[in-house]
């Protein structure tokens, strides 16, 4: 096997390993293909096992002979390994270096896993786009699905199925595909119920310097207006980057070819901005120094938290189009593929309660980010600590996971899930057992058989336990549309990742057992209650007065 | 009255900074306490009272095309843009409450004029509440080793001073008197805190008149017993709350610190918490960052950064870790000063004592505290609070601050207070609002008013933290927060309390309180329940259900308890028991009657308030980030 090659050292005794809040472990530390993994052979004393992929970078330093590695991991967490022998250090970083950057897809740890639970439900299954229409189907006719991607050659990004209008056919919609940027003609997103109005996402039109036209494009996203309605073209970039895209062969929607829209540029950034940001920010939060200010003029300095409130402003504009003014909305960036897809699933939290069930919202996030055709395994390859120049990595779901957590904060009970579920997105988009996240596209998954070949995240987190687990007892369905404040003073920075390994949990992990306890007693008396009730009314109707008084 | 010079202004136009849309019309009425402004096209009458000791700045704008603006800032930080169609109204009005919000006297504070129904022996009955003699008690205190002494007794040592002070059993009276006259206003070192399990304790002063090279042989001889008070320790901390140059700048007065030389055993510290000057400044540059109508991200961090608001609430948190663990785990006895010791100093030796004890996380222990080292210490809230026409730079947050130090600790220490948001807001409130007479005025006002720890104890239901335990780990013994800058939070709540459009749609608190009343309900359901079933196992059905012990009482007051806030129609209500059983009493009618009302409620008018409530004021309602979303 490949992987022997590359583990100069399997195993070092002696090895000292430091975590955040818990206590240091003396070890065996041994090196797998996919793992490493730290064991004291106490009982009481708990294993490392750390996935290889989701190392970001480590750092060697020496004392004398002793070796200290410390490894930065995709999740935002530091651990220190204090390894006896230069010889030994050495090998092992040069292990894991190698081992936490494989190109190759096949050998990563999805395609080894077996499952030590049973799966109830195969999550490859669970979220197919026909289900999804079906449910659409059940609301208005004005849609059909196409399978003018059945092969992947229309749009490579695209999904098999699609939603379009019932009354364009087929040609009209390769025709469009060749107007858009990668093939990204304008397809369904969401269908809001209580006024019929849509969302539609694309790539931007290829108007190119001498305003290209294409009248299939103007037919396709004319006919999801109303007749005499006007629609909303929400382009993510601003107007002088919208202009610039020209130069490239891109552009935007004109009024005189598009006079039934109406264009709304916001300034979402690109995604080597964001990437950018995300190193800085988390550099200003491990930074030590303990002074105020500085501590604040880095967090400003990251942008941060000014993409968080763009993206949500962005997302509120589109569902106030929607829910208010009563339009139709087309969403487009450039590629269609980060910032579009930020806008439009946020808006779906915005708009529609089902998006905030545990269900709904997997449901959402593989509707409009993975069968969407976000990229993930190229945004997602390196986070914030990898000393690598970044090509194509950039933080956008982790931003739309940010967003949620603040629409969530500002709406605690509307929610059935909590910040675990969002966390633990995060950690597994950028590295897992799962092959989930694995690939850029539908078409690359199917290509490298992932469901037939690996398991899907949705299997684990849909067993009861793990919804338990992530269930939100303050949830009550709430059927309204809530509109998050997006003030500056509304937004906090998400300390559940960000400052996750700055600061013991206990505390909120204790406020968070109380508030399931005050819940779960209430709901055990309801029963004793309910039940006591029910024995009286028995007593009655068995046992007749026995005597006047 | 005769301030008045125009009670009412009509076709007033009332802004609303976060959405215009949401501006609205009515008429504005001074009376002489409050202003009251009430919205006309409105069917439900609308009411804004803005009470006038709650006034600190009346802003006359330039007219505009549709009238005179007039901005009326408040000291709870609500800020009303009226605008008046005729400026000569404006004018008045302006004029009217400059007078009206500055009373000259004490006499004119709202606190004497309030008249709430209560008999004359209740209102005494209120002060009696809060008993500082029986707080040293709990402290222990006197003992053997701390007694009571009465050379303050008809305030002559120090005016500033309570009557009742505690000083080193060793500690004569002629050593207290030279020390009083070696320190500013005369305030000698005397007891602030007690630790009952380590005899460590916190003391507190003013700044010794030490000049350049002065000395006092009975100051030096105070501050040696106190350090024998604590016989396990051979030190103890002299804390300077000062910056060291500030400390060196009253030297030249004939003031400044002591010289570690000339007292024996101590350990001298200085921890840099700025004046008031600092801190009123630092307030104010904040809370024109609140102000701003639409900001962006960067506008309001790089503002509230360029405050330095967060890293002054860091200083005296700081300072109070300091001072907790010098107690706790060293074990030592530590004097606290500044200049006068009643704003730094109340300051850190009350975080302290937060930090050390779980007592004063509870809503009793943290009124006792403010009264013993706020209030009977000489905290002048009469200055800082800017509740008579006075000296403005006399005006300082320092009671602020310490109100977000404590809310900082509860957003670090979620379940270790017993006291929630709302009762700090409350605190503040009322101590800007000058209506009741506690934490009012520097001087004994004991004869004429109310008091403001038993109106707050009274409704201290409003104020209970849901999730406080006493037998949780962070419930107990010291507290011990991180003080990394990112652990400092900006409060909204406090400082944009009233943009109500900024805050939490939903209240976890609000939803766990209720979920918690109706438990209480339950509990007694349970038990007369029980009872029923054990009298009728016994003997055969009851007569009457009705006239069962306890009966049904709770379930009909149970519906009425929900129809306050969104929990109205929470799962728990709709999966009661009175729901989904069809349970009728068999003999009785009248309360067969009582029962199927009180269904009806829960299911059916609970909902519909449950309904109106979300779409009046909760996520229904897009309109204050309307011109957010889309001004960019």
């Amino acid at each position: 096997m490949e992987f022997a090659e590359l583990i100069k050292t399997p195993r070092v005794d002696g090895v000292v390993l430091h975590r955040p809040f818990m206590p240091t472990v003396e070890g065996t530390l041994c090196l797998t293909g996919h793992h490493l993994i730290l064991s004291s052979r106490q009982d009481n004393t708990e294993e490392l096992w750390l996935l290889h992929s989701n190392i970001d970078s480590i750092e060697k330093r020496f004392l004398g002979s002793l070796g200290t590695i410390i490894v930065k991991c995709k999740d935002l967490r530091m651990i220190q390994l204090d390894i006896p022998g230069m010889e030994e250090c050495l090998n092992i970083g040069s292990s894991i270096e190698a081992l936490s950057t494989l190109d190759s897809v096949s050998l990563m740890y999805p395609y080894f896993y077996r499952p030590m639970f049973e799966v109830i439900e195969d999550g490859w299954n669970s979220f197919l786009p026909e289900d999804a229409f079906k449910d659409l189907e059940a609301m208005t006719d004005e849609w059909r699905l196409s399978e003018v991607n059945r092969d992947f050659r229309v749009c490579t990004t695209y999904p098999p199925l699609v939603a379009v209008p019932r009354d364009v056919d087929d040609d009209t919609l390769r025709k469009a595909a060749g107007f858009r940027h990668g093939g990204r003609f304008p397809v369904l997103s969401y269908y809001h119920k209580k006024n019929g109005m849509v969302m539609m996402r694309s790539g931007q039109p290829l108007t190119g310097t001498n305003g290209r036209r294409c009248k299939e494009d103007e037919r396709l996203i004319n006919a999801t207006l109303r007749p005499g309605k006007r629609g909303y073209v929400i382009d993510t970039r601003t107007i002088s980057v919208a202009q610039q895209a020209k130069a490239r062969g891109g552009g935007f929607e004109t009024e005189a070819n598009y006079p039934q829209w109406r264009r709304i540029h916001k300034a979402i950034e690109r995604s080597n901005v964001l990437q950018d940001s995300l190193v800085k920010l988390v550099e200003a939060c491990n930074d030590q120094s303990h002074s105020m200010d500085r501590w604040l003029s880095k967090l400003e300095a990251s942008n941060w938290q000014t993409h968080v409130k763009e993206i949500l402003t962005t997302a509120c504009l589109a569902a106030q189009c929607i829910d208010r003014e009563g339009a139709s909305v087309l969403v487009h960036g450039t590629e269609g593929t980060d910032s579009t897809l930020q806008v439009t699933s946020l808006a779906q939290i915005i708009l529609d309660p089902a998006c905030r069930t545990i269900q709904g919202f997997q449901g959402l996030v593989e509707r409009e980010w993975l069968q969407a055709g976000h990229p993930f395994a190229q945004r997602c390859s390196m986070s914030a600590y990898s000393n690598s120049k970044p090509r194509h990595e950039a933080p956008g779901f982790l931003l739309f996971l940010d967003c949620v957590w603040q629409v969530l904060r500002q709406f605690p009970c509307s929610f059935q899930f909590t910040e675990q579920l969002l966390v633990l997105l995060f950690e597994h988009a950028y590295a897992s057992q799962f092959g989930t996240f694995l690939g850029n596209s539908a078409a690359e998954r199917v290509r490298l058989s992932l469901p037939e070949k690996t398991v899907s995240l949705w299997s684990w987190v849909n067993r009861p336990q793990e919804i338990d687990h992530l269930s939100n007892p303050l949830y009550e369905p709430n059927s309204l549309v809530i509109w998050p404040s997006v003030a500056p003073q509304s937004l906090l920075l998400w300390e559940g990742v960000f400052l996750r390994w700055n600061r013991s949990p206990r505390c909120q992990e204790e406020a968070h057992e109380e508030m399931v306890h005050i819940i779960e007693y209430n709901k055990e008396l309801q029963n004793k209650v309910n039940s006591l009730r029910r024995q009286l009314a028995q007593l009655e109707t068995q046992e007749p007065p026995l005597q006047t008084p | 009255m005769e301030h008045i010079r125009l009670p009412k202004a009509e076709n007033v136009r009332l802004l609303n900074r976060l959405s215009p849309r949401r501006s609205c019309v009515g008429t504005l009425y001074l009376t002489a306490t409050h202003s009251i402004y009430v919205e006309s096209e409105t069917q439900v009458r609308s009411e804004t009272w803005v009470l006038h000791s709650l006034i600190c700045r009346l802003e006359k704008q330039v007219n505009t095309s549709t009238g005179s603006p007039l901005l009326i800032h408040c000291k709870n930080f609500q800020v009303l843009h009226f605008v008046f169609p005729q400026e000569q109204d404006c004018v008045h009005i302006q004029a009217s409450l400059q007078r009206l919000s500055q009373p000259e006297q004490y006499e004119e504070l709202y606190c004497f004029s309030y008249k709430p129904n209560v008999d004359e022996a209740e209102r005494k009955e209120e002060w009696s509440f809060l008993n500082l003699k029986a707080e040293y008690r709990r402290l222990g205190i006197p003992n053997s080793l701390w007694k009571s002494s009465p050379v303050n007794q008809s305030y002559k040592v120090s005016d500033t001073y309570p009557a009742e002070l505690y000083v080193p059993e060793s500690a004569t009276q002629q050593v207290i008197v030279g020390s009083s006259k070696f320190r500013s206003r005369g305030r000698f070192p005397t007891l602030s805190y007690y630790c009952k399990d380590n005899q460590a304790a916190i003391c507190r002063s003013s700044q010794p008149l030490s000049g350049f090279s002065a000395r006092c042989l009975e100051d030096e001889q105070l501050l040696e017993a106190i350090r024998r008070s604590n016989p396990r320790s051979d030190f103890m901390y002299v804390v300077d709350t000062r910056p060291k140059l500030n400390a060196i700048a009253n030297r030249a007065a004939g003031k400044g610190y002591e010289n570690e030389d000339h007292y024996s055993n101590i350990k001298f510290q200085f921890i840099s918490i700025e004046n008031i000057h600092v801190m009123r400044s630092s307030q104010q540059k904040m809370l024109d960052v609140c102000e701003l109508r639409t900001p962006s991200m960067a506008n309001f961090l790089e503002g509230l950064e360029g405050s330095g608001w967060l890293k002054h609430i860091k200083a005296v948190l700081d300072a109070g870790v300091f001072v907790a663990k010098a107690i706790s785990e060293e074990g030592a006895s530590v004097l606290v000063h500044c200049s006068d010791g009643w704003d730094r100093t109340a300051q850190v030796c009350s975080v302290a004592c937060v930090l050390l004890e779980p007592y004063y996380r509870s809503l009793k222990g943290l009124m006792v505290l403010i009264e013993r080292e706020w209030v009977s210490f000489g905290h002048k809230f009469s200055h800082r609070c800017n509740h008579l026409d006075g000296d403005s730079k006399e005006v300082s947050p320092v009671m602020d601050q310490f109100l977000e130090c404590v809310w900082q600790l509860t957003e670090q220490f979620p379940c270790a207070f017993e006291f929630n948001e709302r009762f700090l807001i409350a605190v503040h409130h009322h101590m800007y609002a000058c209506q009741y007479a506690c934490v009012s005025t520097a001087t004994v006002l004991r004869d004429k008013t109310h008091s403001l720890w038993k109106h707050l104890w009274d409704t201290r239901g409003d104020y209970i933290n849901p999730l406080y335990r006493t037998d949780n780990c962070q419930s107990q013994g010291v507290l011990r927060p991180s003080t990394a800058p990112y652990c400092f939070k900006f409060w909204s709540g406090l400082y944009n309390r009233f943009d109500r459009g900024m805050h939490p749609r939903q209240s976890v608190e609000d939803y766990l309180m209720a979920v918690r009343e109706e438990t209480v309900q339950l509990e007694e359901q349970l038990a007369s329940h029980k009872e029923v079933r054990g009298q009728r196992q016994k003997e055969g059905p009851p007569l009457s259900w009705g006239l069962a012990p306890g009966g049904f009482v709770p379930q009909a007051g149970t519906p009425q308890d929900y129809s306050g806030g969104f929990i109205a129609s929470s799962p728990c209500q709709q999966r009661s028991p009175v729901d989904g059983l069809a349970f009728t009493p068999p003999q009785n009618q009248t309360s067969e009657a009582d029962l199927s009302v009180g269904s009806e409620q829960e299911s059916g008018i609970a909902d519909v308030s449950f309904n109106s409530q979300l779409s009046e004021e909760g996520p229904g309602e897009p309109d204050p980030d309307d011109a957010a979303y889309s001004a960019a």
